[in-house]
């Protein structure tokens, strides 16, 4: 799939879906849907409106209960050892969750002590995050003061304070302009590859997906695909990711889903 | 985990309710404020209305201000805890709920902290209340400020623990207010803050029985008596049951819910 930049010794999966359902009274959400990332590098989870991503997100993070399946993040079952899982996961929800009230620091003060951080290295990795993202000068400023780009910083700055393996981002550009979505999207890049981190990028823009980037392709609650974005290209004859995902999503019998929102 | 990070998390939960607290300055007037009127306005115009004979904890006969101190305490913690649960139902609607759900912490200690920081806070502002009701000329024995600290705490976290079950049970934050119409008055009107229980048998039986069974009435009892250096058995007993059947509660419904609403793609397609 993705070459890593040390050898793997260890083949566990950072994230193992398998054979995952969900529904909402009558609504099918997810049917059936497994996949697996390997360690490191950025994988991307692609679909449109309503295809499931943000269900699927809520079940990785436990934010609802699964209903069948099994969810394990770096080895650990997502049932049986939900700490466990928290603990390895950091995670930008599509809705902000920062307290508009508290400044830049005490968020992520606050953040670091749900984990259990001790003063001083909350201190530390509070300052090293802040500065990674660019933020120190914002520290002592309310997060109300912040423009929408500083504000995605900052929740990637606390979901990476307890420094976990697998990084969750869900629709994070939501809501940003062209250029601080490309420099956010670059900066998880660039994260990924400084830290050998896993991330998980949900999103249904399609120019945030480069050619060699491990993708899964949600459509109607199903797995549709699962490869390289190029190799999706070529599976489905087409020349742009555009196209495939496209012609992925609109297969005959399949409804074309627009803009539901 | 060890035990320094379930410290470190509850100090910064604690810190967040503080600092809440503080940087809503009104909050902190009318939390003192209200309780006031109470003492100044209302229990003056009662005074001559309403004539307590002798009865335990007072030694002698007392007036009516000395009579509803402890009710007014607790009417603090009661308002306090449910502005406390009330900040949950924010939190769920504004989503930083979400990140207190990801914490690796187990979520019964952190519903505890949430309920002890809460509880903490309440009884700053009452310490402030009986400190100005003091030189107003209301004063309990001074070791019976002392006394009444464990008991006020307990109250505090059965008041807070009730308002964190009414939390889960609330779905959206415009409910909010006519639940509190529904609570927070019967539970302060049907209890023995502003009369005692005696003269609630006089208005009719139906109504001692609710007064008698009002966990609030179990929470001003307990005060009254600890503020003048006594234990009443039978209101702690009560006080820590409801404590831990509230906060049971609290735990099982919390994590059924998951403390967030997840939008079915039915209803986000109305919108």
């Amino acid at each position: 799939m993705i070459s890593l930049a040390h050898p793997a010794r260890d083949t566990t999966p950072m994230l193992e879906v398998a054979d995952i359902s969900h529904r909402y009274g009558a609504h099918q959400a997810l049917e059936r849907v497994s996949l697996s990332l390997t360690k490191g590098g950025f994988h991307s989870l692609l679909g449109p409106n309503g295809a499931g991503k943000s269900t699927l997100i809520a079940l990785i993070t436990g934010l609802l209960r699964s209903q069948s399946g099994e969810i394990r993040v770096a080895g650990h079952s997502l049932s049986r050892q939900p700490r466990e899982v928290r603990r390895h996961l950091g995670v930008v929800f599509q809705q902000p969750t920062l307290d508009l009230d508290l400044s830049v620091r005490q968020n992520l003060l606050y953040h670091a002590s749900l984990h259990g951080l001790g003063r001083r290295q909350a201190r530390e990795r509070c300052e090293w995050e802040l500065a990674r993202q660019h933020l120190e000068a914002r520290a002592n400023d309310k997060v109300r003061q912040l423009n929408g780009g500083h504000r995605r910083r900052l929740e990637i700055a606390r979901a990476l304070l307890h420094e976990p393996e697998l990084l969750i981002l869900d629709e994070a550009s939501v809501g940003l302009d062209t250029a601080s979505r490309q420099a956010l999207n670059e900066h998880v890049r660039i994260l990924c590859r400084e830290r050998g981190m896993t991330v998980l990028w949900t999103t249904h823009l399609l120019d945030e997906i480069a050619p060699q980037d491990p993708v899964v392709v949600l459509c109607t609650g199903r797995v549709i695909a699962n490869s390289q974005a190029q190799a999706l290209c070529t599976h489905t004859g087409t020349h742009t990711l555009q196209e495939a995902f496209g012609r992925l999503t609109a297969k005959p019998g399949d409804t074309v889903m627009e803009g539901r929102s | 985990m060890s035990a320094n990070a379930y410290l470190h998390c509850f100090l910064g939960v604690s810190g967040r309710e503080w600092r809440r607290f503080v940087q809503q300055r009104t909050r902190f007037f009318s939390a003192l404020v209200r309780p006031l009127l109470w003492l100044v306005v209302f229990a003056a115009g009662f005074r001559a209305v309403l004539g307590i004979s002798i009865m335990a904890p007072y030694g002698t006969y007392i007036v009516y201000e000395v009579y509803i101190t402890p009710g007014l305490c607790c009417m603090i913690l009661l308002f306090n805890g449910m502005q406390g649960s009330l900040s949950m139902v924010y939190d769920r609607e504004m989503g930083s709920m979400k990140v207190l759900l990801m914490s690796p912490l187990s979520r019964p200690f952190l519903l505890l902290s949430k309920v002890l920081a809460i509880s903490l806070v309440s009884l700053v502002q009452v310490y402030a209340f009986l400190g100005i009701a003091w030189w107003y000329g209301i004063q309990p024995p001074a070791f019976g400020l002392v006394t009444a600290l464990p008991a006020l705490l307990l109250v505090a976290m059965m008041l807070s623990t009730l308002g964190l079950v009414l939390a889960n049970a609330i779905h959206r934050l415009e409910n909010f207010a006519g639940v509190m119409n529904f609570v927070i008055f019967p539970l302060f009107f049907l209890s023995s803050a502003l009369y005692p229980l005696w003269k609630m048998q006089e208005a009719g039986p139906w109504l001692y029985w609710l007064c008698s069974y009002n966990p609030f009435t179990h929470g001003v009892e307990l005060v009254r008596f600890a503020l003048y250096e006594q234990l009443a058995a039978a209101p702690l007993l009560w006080c820590l049951g409801l404590t831990g059947a509230f906060g049971l509660i609290a735990v099982l419904t919390f994590d059924l819910r998951r403390g967030v609403r997840m939008k079915s793609p039915a209803s986000a397609n109305a919108t």
